[in-house]
């Protein structure tokens, strides 16, 4: 199936991984990634944040860019590009004003056809693909499922693909992976968003106590599905250690990596060089099962 | 020759403001076939009423046209007014000119031709009336009630009381409903079953009220004054008439784990069971789905388990039992099918959101909804009243109870106010008070809606006199740290985020209405909301009446209510009812349609328009008794005179009295287009 693919500034800089672990489980998945045609900002941050227009035209005008090349839906791995391409497709289609205003402000005509999914609704889609892909089952391997704010929220936004206060979809796939996830109590929580340099007092505070919540819960690992909230609980972790909020070493991985690991890729192809605290523990496990073993 | 008198009502300022009322009667008086025509400032007053009178007799009227207000407001009054001068009250009409024509205009020249336009065109139309006589439909005297719950308990024997004959049905093996579940009661803190139980047994003793409990509604044909109701009665595997109820093969059942839906989960039950000791009727039922008998039978395997049969002295248990059908045939039906509860994570009204999945509900053993509480608080629950939460036994001595659980919460498809819980909430904090004197109560709270007598004095009194907290804010999650519920929220009063732990949780959940309820009402050709609750026939002046004659609504089935609420409602039924039976007869007007029996070719088209299936099919036989044709036939007990059909014939066939196509024909052409 052919896909837009909007990698969003995040993919391409911070967490390259992310976009390397995807662009490498995507043709097993039976994913043919579209990259968007001179994409730009998807307005998240600073743009939404000072002004409404700005969030709204700016992912319209990706999302027009992707309409130009013929994409009938595209997805944003990232949650906050996810977040503001789905939030300005809902908002233009309930507001036939603003629609108005967007086309002007875009100078072209957009019919806002372009559908917006997460890489969770995508995964969830794939979950049979990713079943019978798996040789090398992450078996043993306890998952934390790290949701954040906005992978399944609003549901007006979302559309609703995964329940926005008990959500399953990443669960799913890493127990299609053969991993394990574990309860815990924080799957929802904030991890600090992007206050992680304006203020690091805050995002310490928050992601400690994720972490805290998914150690006592047994996890060997964090599984998450956005850039930011993986910055803020992997590269944050040193700075949890400085101020005595934590005092461990969690590997934080992204749901692609998870997948990828599952299908026997090669640790470095995923990416999983690049974290802050390593990742070892969870590439060296003991030694893979056999392919004929796995259903 | 017709002699037709026009009567042109000022309404005081109503009309004679826009319209010059005076010129409007001298107008109208030079049509042809016009032989008196008068203003008068306000027709419907007695003096104007008698000059209708006085016409009639002085000029000899054939016809009256009241060229005044909606139909809807007097047609009643002037028509009674003509009956009275001797003349036919069909013969009489009303030209609407306040509504139609001075309330929505203000060019006064305008509006005065156009109200001589309108009274025309009625003048033509009287002029082909016809004298008409009500219809005369004899009444079945006798009611359905639907539910077996306080509402339907209360409206049977207000009917009984009142000397018709009820047939109860009750889908339940006993009656009794939520009511008999619950611990005590708000405002007053009354035990519920004590007040409760009387009134059930008082339902079984009844000499006029037939009681079809474990049975449900399975078709309901005819109309007003003459329904047709086919009951199924399902296989309860007990013979009624030897079961004298002493409760041997309930004791002997080896199957005791089936948790108890009167102790909404908290208890057990067997699977020969009575669903509690006070049940109306004290019959055991077999549950099929969970006796050892019927789950090998359902394997195709021989039966094993006769213990039950083994007890029993009166050999009344009989697993070869199958579901019985009987009709019964009644005049008047009562609604009261009442409500369940709101089922987080369960059965939603949008199926994609579970509904609160922060809250654990169904994964946190201690988290409980408000019927459940009433469970543990009550002397004939699962724990004799002592409060234990589910979890371990323990006594919960930090209790949290969070309101609008559902209610007032448009994303999860109900935006109602479920109307009991602030009340119930209340009652819990107290009852808890009153058992955990050590222990402290919290709730969580949106608003407190407290409308009704002594209500507010009651809330007022859990938070003042019985220590209740009550904190203005939602709880965003709540999770399990070992053995302590975490309670995360914000208190927005105090405008800042609050943590707190809980022993036990108890969620007011939102009333709903029961499930089936759509297709029962479908049954009964009753329509109901968005959410399923029967609507009324009008919000303010007909609250216990639907949109289809002889059928009434009581208690939560219409919208949440509460118990006085549902029992006043349940005697309002009772009194339209009895109203109903009053007459051995029933009159309802003549404006119905007929079918012309020579031209009808039998497409039936009518039939598949009308709304309220009126339209029967005949058979013409010739004198051998051959059926030559098969045609259509216009019940006038059910036609309700939408003129649907009429419209709908290709051949003219159908005729609607009072409205026939000549005299709209004739309206028409007044208008000179």
């Amino acid at each position: 199936m052919s896909i837009g693919y909007f990698p969003g500034c995040s993919l391409h800089g911070l967490s390259r991984e992310y976009d390397e672990s995807l662009k490498a489980i995507a043709p097993a998945l039976g994913l043919e990634l579209v990259e968007v045609n001179d994409w730009s900002c998807c307005g998240a941050s600073s743009a939404h944040s000072s002004s409404h227009l700005l969030g709204v035209a700016l992912p319209a005008r990706n999302l027009a860019q992707a309409e130009d090349q013929g994409i009938a839906e595209v997805v944003a791995p990232c949650a906050a590009c996810y977040a503001r391409l789905a939030a300005a497709r809902h908002e233009i289609a309930g507001d036939a004003t603003l629609a108005g205003h967007i086309n002007k402000v875009l100078a072209r005509d957009f019919r806002n056809s372009v559908k917006v999914r997460s890489i969770l609704e995508v995964m969830k889609g794939a979950l049979p693909a990713i079943g019978s892909k798996v040789t090398h089952p992450l078996k043993d391997l306890k998952v934390a499922c790290y949701y954040g704010c906005l992978l399944v929220r609003p549901v007006e936004v979302t559309g609703g693909y995964d329940d926005p206060e008990d959500p399953s979809s990443m669960e799913a796939v890493c127990k299609a992976a053969g991993a394990t996830p574990v309860k815990w109590n924080r799957r929802l929580d904030c991890c600090g968003g992007g206050l992680s340099m304006s203020r690091t007092g805050s995002v310490v505070r928050l992601g400690a106590a994720i972490l805290k919540d998914a150690k006592a819960a047994g996890a060997d690992a964090i599984v998450v599905a956005c850039p930011m909230c993986h910055s803020n609980l992997d590269f944050r972790q040193k700075a949890m250690a400085q101020r005595g909020a934590w005092d461990g070493e969690m590997p934080i991985l992204f749901l692609t990596q998870v997948v990828g690991l599952a299908m026997g890729l090669d640790a470095k192809a995923l990416g999983l060089g690049r974290h802050f605290v390593r990742t070892d523990s969870v590439t060296t496990r003991p030694a893979p099962v056999a392919a004929g073993e796995v259903g | 020759m017709a002699r037709i008198g026009v009567f042109v009502c000022h309404c005081g300022e109503n009309i004679g403001r826009t319209v010059d009322c005076a010129k409007v009667a001298e107008l109208c008086g030079q049509v042809p076939g016009v032989v008196h025509s008068v203003d008068y400032k306000y027709m419907c007053s007695d003096p104007g009423q008698q000059m209708v009178k006085a016409a009639i007799a002085e000029k000899g009227l054939t016809g009256v046209v009241v060229a005044a207000c909606s139909p809807h407001m007097h047609e009643k009054t002037f028509r009674r007014a003509t009956a009275g001068g001797g003349l036919n009250p069909f013969l009489c009409e009303m030209a609407n000119v306040r509504e139609h024509c001075s309330w929505i205009h203000e060019d006064r020249d305008a509006a005065t031709v156009k109200a001589v336009d309108i009274t025309k065109t009625i003048v033509e139309k009287v002029k082909r009336n016809v004298p008409l006589s009500t219809i005369r439909i004899p009444v079945t005297r006798r009611a359905l009630v639907i539910g077996g719950g306080i509402a339907g308990i209360q409206a049977a024997l207000d009917i009984a009381d009142g000397g018709r004959e009820v047939i109860l049905v009750e889908k339940d093996p006993s009656i009794g409903g939520h009511m008999s579940q619950l611990s005590e009661t708000f405002p007053t803190l009354d035990c519920s079953q004590c007040i409760l139980t009387p009134r059930m047994v008082e339902v079984y003793q009844h000499p006029r009220i037939k009681l079809y409990s474990y049975s449900e509604v399975e078709s309901v044909e005819g109309y007003i004054g003459n329904f047709k109701v086919k009951i199924r009665r399902k296989a309860r595997s007990i013979d009624e008439d030897k079961c004298n109820g002493c409760g041997a093969c309930t004791k002997t059942c080896p199957n005791k784990k089936i948790p108890s839906e009167f102790d909404c989960g908290l208890g057990k039950r067997t699977a020969i069971y009575v669903p509690f000791p006070q049940a109306v009727p004290n019959l055991p039922t077999i549950d099929r789905a969970k006796c050892l008998l019927f789950m090998n039978r359902a394997k195709g395997r021989p039966d094993t388990c006769k213990k039950c049969a083994e007890a029993c002295s009166k050999e009344a248990i009989d697993f070869d039992q199958v579901d019985r059908f009987v009709t019964e045939d009644v005049g008047a039906i009562v609604v009261a099918t009442g409500y369940q509860l709101y089922t987080i994570g369960k059965d939603q009204a949008k199926p994609n959101i579970k509904g609160y999945g922060e809250y654990g509900y169904g994964t946190i053993p201690d988290v409980i909804d408000g019927l459940q509480f009433e469970r543990l608080a009550s002397a004939s629950g699962p724990t004799s009243g002592k409060i234990q939460r589910p979890s371990d036994g323990k006594e919960p001595k930090r209790i949290v109870f969070l309101q609008c659980i559902g209610s007032r919460d448009p994303q999860k498809g109900m935006d109602y106010c479920s109307k009991i819980c602030c009340m119930y909430v209340a009652k819990h904090t107290m009852l808890y008070h009153h058992k955990v004197h050590d222990g402290q109560a919290t709730v969580f709270y949106m608003d407190i809606r407290a409308a009704g007598k002594g209500y507010d004095e009651f809330s007022r009194r859990a938070i003042e006199e019985e220590g209740a907290r009550y904190i203005r804010g939602r709880v965003s999650k709540m999770w399990r740290d070992g053995d302590v519920i975490k309670i995360q929220g914000f208190d927005t009063l105090a405008g800042e985020p609050i943590e707190m732990d809980a022993d036990m949780v108890v969620l007011a959940t939102a009333m709903r209405p029961q499930p089936g309820i759509d297709s029962l009402a479908q049954k009964l050709s009753v329509s109901y909301d968005q959410h399923g609750f029967i609507n009324e026939a009008h919000p303010k002046l007909r609250p216990v009446e639907t949109n289809t004659a002889g059928v009434y609504v009581a208690g939560a089935c219409q919208a949440p209510r509460d118990i006085p609420d549902a029992v006043a409602m349940a005697s309002a039924t009772a009194s339209k009812v009895l109203g109903l039976f009053a007459n051995e007869m029933l009159e309802r007007e003549p404006t119905v349609a007929r079918v012309d029996e020579s031209s009808c070719a039998g497409c039936f088209h009518c039939e598949r328009v009308c709304a309220y299936g009126a339209v029967e099919h005949k058979e013409i036989k010739d004198r051998a008794g051959n059926v030559l044709r098969v045609i259509a036939y216009v019940n006038p007990g059910v036609c309700q005179g939408c003129g649907t059909c009429q419209a709908t014939c290709p051949s003219k066939s159908v005729e609607l009295a009072g409205f026939t196509d000549e005299q709209i024909w004739s309206e028409i052409q007044a208008l000179g287009v």
